[in-house]
């Protein structure tokens, strides 16, 4: 913990909560007897077992001594207690935590393993084990509750300890001969520090707690001396008499145990361990009314002006979909690409309306079957694309529901918009993972996620697509996560799966060789933005700068798929700190002044488009790879 | 809670089960060994309760009979004990003892144990499954529904108020909490019962003391992992699916918390178990946590032993059953890997 550490931890509203409790109460703790103490010893004959009154503001006790006052008096013996217990615990925790460490293999496994054969316990269990064996009163009762939180402190070392013992700096020790317990002294705990502090802040809000329970038993602190717990056991016995004899040591008690609780939170912050916030969207764009419709009675999406916005840090927004037109017709295989971050992904999830709660999502049109999606509610979306839009996600791996069996998951489809039987859509289900070429379908339908391989699952989520009848596919980047063999089955599957189908297919790809071959059509996006539109055949024609690089670029099946444009020197900009004009700008060699201004997408040969103020004419070096295609 | 033993006793198992074709079978071999590591667990508390007697420092019969005893007394109390014989011979014959039901007899009323045990479980159980079903109606829905509503940072009014109050809440301990409600609905309302187990209405306070905190606590945690859960991947296919809200929340999004909860509801169900101890007191509940606490003012300390290995197998149990229902719950879990 360093000090500025400590500083934040004071500056958030909870740690600020939590530090002025924590400091009145360690005021309290030293003047409290010195001032009160004799006052609070005092009996009065006259006042036995008094209610509040002005002279005793929480009324008397038994032997007629002002409660108010020995709940204040109580305070350092409580605290300290607790902390001395505490104390405890963390030397216990800190020596069984490290033995494994510093002790050779075997014993070392046993010291774990008798740790946690006691953390499984709880630790008042422990505590009253303890308390029998050292004996009732305060010694007792210190020493019992610190060995019952000995264990989970212990394990909680053993845990960080396991943590930071593979990291490097450690193995060059051990390497340079370094003594085991030199080891855990000088480079082992130094870097656990701060989980420590943090638990050992919460956990002398745990002993306050329980020494107060032990007490209230009659098991802890005996009188004379007294504590809030003993109190509050006293006080308990008359609280139809005074209330307040019973409720003021208990206040006290969790006051000062919320302080410990709220501290180590507030520690535990600071040190980050929990961060990110999100911002609601009172400010986010609204959707702007439809324009005028283009009257494509083939499409089957249409999108104009499409933007995403997200809340960025401050007050600002970053648009990473910043003005997208897309036009899909039926049957028709449109390839999405682009570098990461260029936008596809998100593209694809705001044409399905799949975009996270918070993004705002804006569109001069957006229409599915001549039918608008924007500006309606989640169930009427749900009844337009539940049947007809079928999406292919990126990670097979991550994209099931690992607690449900695959062909449950397929049949849901079904089951919800087509109002099938749990019998008849889990037939047509198996029939799906035929379709797809899943061997035993009837065997695998039955199984969990997990019992299938990646491209099996991937052809799974492309066999869910089929429940129904799509008439359109969004494919975003599904061949990434899997093998190059296994990527090669699922694009074929995909082809054929158009072709029988009919439906239209959008494939979001960073692999130019896979969109190439799979569409008709490609789409380029750049920085949240379409840079070309081209058909297949005239990548050779590319106009914009940018394209012709990728396409120059284009990888064969070899190639690391994951930086397919390193040619290109430079990288694409940031959503939130995007240039004034053309994005492309500050990577392009073509660019000049006018290039400061954002150029549209315009007409540059038949079937083509670019958005760029200088587009080239001459044909693109492609390489051999892109030219035959490797067809699939 | 993957423990060390665990390599242990499967090493073990295998070499016994030899090559029979179950031992294949995951389920067979994750119950063995999941069974292995309770019999160690029990005999770890076990050998807890016999050796708590012996670390007494000085002579348990003298502590218990006081000073004043006569020294023939104490003999004769140490001879029936067997404290006079060698303590290997001691915990072999304690073990052996426990075996046959045997739990000792009360050094102060001459009871048997078990007998005590056996009046007193009753009360103590009915406590412990009432707080934890309460704790389970409340905190699941609860812990859903403030995800639900509080999702990618909506309503941050809702979600600061719950989160403090609850952290509030389940920070005060369930023996405070019983005197907060023995004030408010015993001596100031007025309503309920605050003391003894006469009836359907006594339990009403105790068992609200015990499972208001964890209650919260645990829908504190659904929350939490549901939120997780709504960002994993699989739920974006659910909503690609176009499923209705309940059906993603229902069937993908709290199936997948539901590890975490199963987990977390057992440490709970674990410590009310033994919370119940301060409730009892509070409430003069006939229970075995008010035995345990007078046996050990009174340093009956057979009866101590016994009692604490009650708590500490039903606390065994219940980490038991969790791990099983884990097991059939998350079909990824250790069985189907091992
Ligand atoms: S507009 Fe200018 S900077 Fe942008 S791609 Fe064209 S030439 Fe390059």
């Amino acid at each position: 913990m360093r000090l500025e550490h400590w500083r934040s931890a004071m500056r958030s509203p909870v740690g600020a909560v939590a530090a002025t409790l924590l400091a009145a109460f360690a005021v309290l703790a030293v003047i409290a007897p010195m001032i009160w103490g004799d006052a609070a010893e005092e009996t009065e004959p006259a006042a036995l077992s008094q209610g509040s009154s002005s002279e005793h503001l929480l009324g008397t006790d038994a032997l007629g001594r002002d409660i108010a006052l020995r709940v204040l008096v109580a305070t350092r013996f409580s605290l300290g207690l607790a902390l001395m217990a505490t104390s405890i615990s963390v030397v216990i925790g800190i020596i069984l935590g490290v033995l494994p460490a510093v002790l050779g293999r075997r014993t070392g496994r046993l010291v774990v393993a008798v740790v946690n054969l006691a953390v499984a316990f709880p630790a008042l269990l422990l505590a009253l084990v303890f308390a029998v064996v050292f004996g009732i009163g305060s010694h007792g009762a210190v020493l019992a509750i610190g060995a019952a939180g000995a264990p989970s402190f212990a394990r909680l070392v053993q845990t960080n300890v396991a943590s930071v013992a593979g990291r490097d700096y450690v193995s060059a020790a051990r390497v340079a001969g370094v003594s085991r317990l030199r080891l855990v002294v000088r480079h082992l705990l130094p870097n656990i520090g701060e989980p420590l502090v943090v638990n050992a802040t919460v956990m002398a809000g745990t002993a306050l707690l329980a020494f107060a329970g032990l007490s209230f038993l009659g098991l802890g602190v005996q009188p004379p001396s007294y504590d809030w717990g003993r109190l509050l056991g006293e006080g308990l016995d008359r609280i139809y008499l005074n209330p307040a004899a019973a409720l003021a040591p208990g206040v006290a008690v969790v006051l000062a145990g919320l302080a410990f609780t709220l501290m180590g939170e507030a520690i535990a912050q600071v040190v980050g361990i929990r961060t990110g916030m999100f911002r609601t969207l009172d400010a986010a764009p609204v959707p702007v009314a439809r324009a005028e419709s283009a009257g494509d009675d083939d499409a089957v999406l249409v999108a104009e002006d499409l933007r995403v916005a997200f809340p960025a840090a401050g007050d600002g927004w970053t648009r990473p979909v910043d003005g997208v037109s897309l036009t899909v017709r039926r049957g028709e295989t449109v390839g999405i690409v682009g570098e990461s971050g260029s936008g596809k992904s998100l593209t694809a999830l705001a044409l399905a309306r799949l975009t996270p709660e918070n993004a705002a999502v804006s569109a001069t049109r957006l229409e599915f079957a001549g039918e608008p999606l924007l500006g309606r509610s989640d169930a009427e979306v749900g009844r337009l694309l539940g049947t007809s839009l079928a999406m292919v996600f990126q990670d097979p791996m991550t994209s099931f529901n690992p607690s449900m069996r695959v062909g449950a998951q397929l049949a849901e489809v079904t089951r919800t918009h087509e109002g099938h039987s749990r019998e008849e859509a889990l037939e047509r289900a198996v029939d799906r993972l035929r379709k797809v070429h899943i061997p035993v379908p009837e065997r695998r339908a039955r199984q969990y996620p997990h019992e299938f391989s990646g491209g099996m699952r991937q052809r799974a989520m492309i066999g869910m697509g089929l429940m129904s009848t799509p008439s359109l596919i969004i494919a975003d980047e599904p061949t990434t996560a899997l093998d190059v063999t296994v990527q090669r089955q699922v694009l074929r599957l995909l082809r054929d799966v158009q072709r029988d189908s009919g439906a239209a297919v959008v494939l979001i790809s960073h692999d130019i060789a896979v969109v190439s071959q799979m569409c008709q059509r490609i789409v380029v996006m750049y920085a949240g933005r379409i840079v070309e539109e081209l058909p297949v055949d005239q990548l050779a024609s590319a106009a914009h700068p940018y394209t012709r690089t990728l396409f120059g670029s284009v990888p064969d099946m070899t190639t690391d798929r994951e930086r397919p444009l390193a040619t290109i020197p430079g990288r694409p900009p940031d959503p939130g700190a995007r240039p004034g004009g053309c994005a492309f700008a500050p990577r392009c060699t073509f660019a000049d002044e006018r290039c400061a201004e954002a150029p549209e997408l315009a007409v540059v040969g038949a079937r083509q488009r670019a958005a760029c103020w200088h587009p080239r004419q001459e044909p693109v070096p492609v390489t051999a790879a892109a030219e035959t295609g490797d067809r699939i | 809670m993957t423990t060390a033993s665990a390599p242990l006793t499967t090493a073990r198992g295998e070499a016994a089960l030899g090559r029979v074709s179950w031992v294949r079978n995951p389920w067979v071999v994750f119950l063995a060994r999941r069974l292995g590591r309770l019999l160690v667990s029990v005999a770890f508390l076990v050998t807890l309760a016999f050796l708590m007697i012996h670390l007494i420092p000085g002579d348990p019969v003298r502590a218990a009979l006081g000073i004043s005893a006569p020294p023939e007394l104490v003999a004769a109390r140490q001879e029936s004990l067997g404290l006079n014989d060698p303590i290997v011979v001691q915990y072999v014959n304690y073990v052996k003892a426990l075996f046959s039901g045997d739990l000792g007899v009360s050094m102060t009323s001459g009871v048997a144990v078990s007998e005590t045990i056996g009046q007193r479980l009753p009360a103590s159980a009915g406590l412990a499954a009432g707080a934890f079903t309460v704790v389970m109606i409340v905190s699941i829905p609860l812990g859903l529904c403030m995800a639900v509503l509080t999702r990618g940072g909506r309503r941050r009014g809702t979600e600061l108020g719950f989160t403090s109050t609850s952290a509030v809440v389940a920070a005060i301990p369930e023996f405070l909490l019983a005197v907060g409600l023995v004030f408010v609905f015993g001596v100031t309302l007025g309503w309920l019962p605050v003391a003894g187990r006469d009836g359907l209405s006594s339990y009403i306070l105790p068992v609200l003391a015990l499972s208001l905190g964890p209650a919260l606590l645990m829908a504190r945690i659904v929350r939490v992992e549901a939120l997780s859960v709504l960002e994993q991947d699989f739920v974006r296919t659910a909503r690609a699916k176009r499923l209705p809200h309940w059906r993603v929340y229902l069937r993908h999004v709290f199936p997948n918390a539901l590890t975490s909860t199963l987990t977390i509801g057992g440490l709970l169900l674990s410590a009310m178990i033994v919370g119940t101890v301060l409730v009892e007191n509070v409430f003069a509940w006939p229970g075995m946590g008010m035995t345990i606490v007078q046996s050990i003012l009174s340093k009956d300390y057979p009866l101590v032993q016994g009692i604490v290995l009650v708590y500490g197998v039903a606390v065994l149990l219940v980490n038991l059953l969790v791990d099983l229902m884990l097991a059939v719950v998350d079909p990824r879990s250790t069985i189907r890997e091992a």
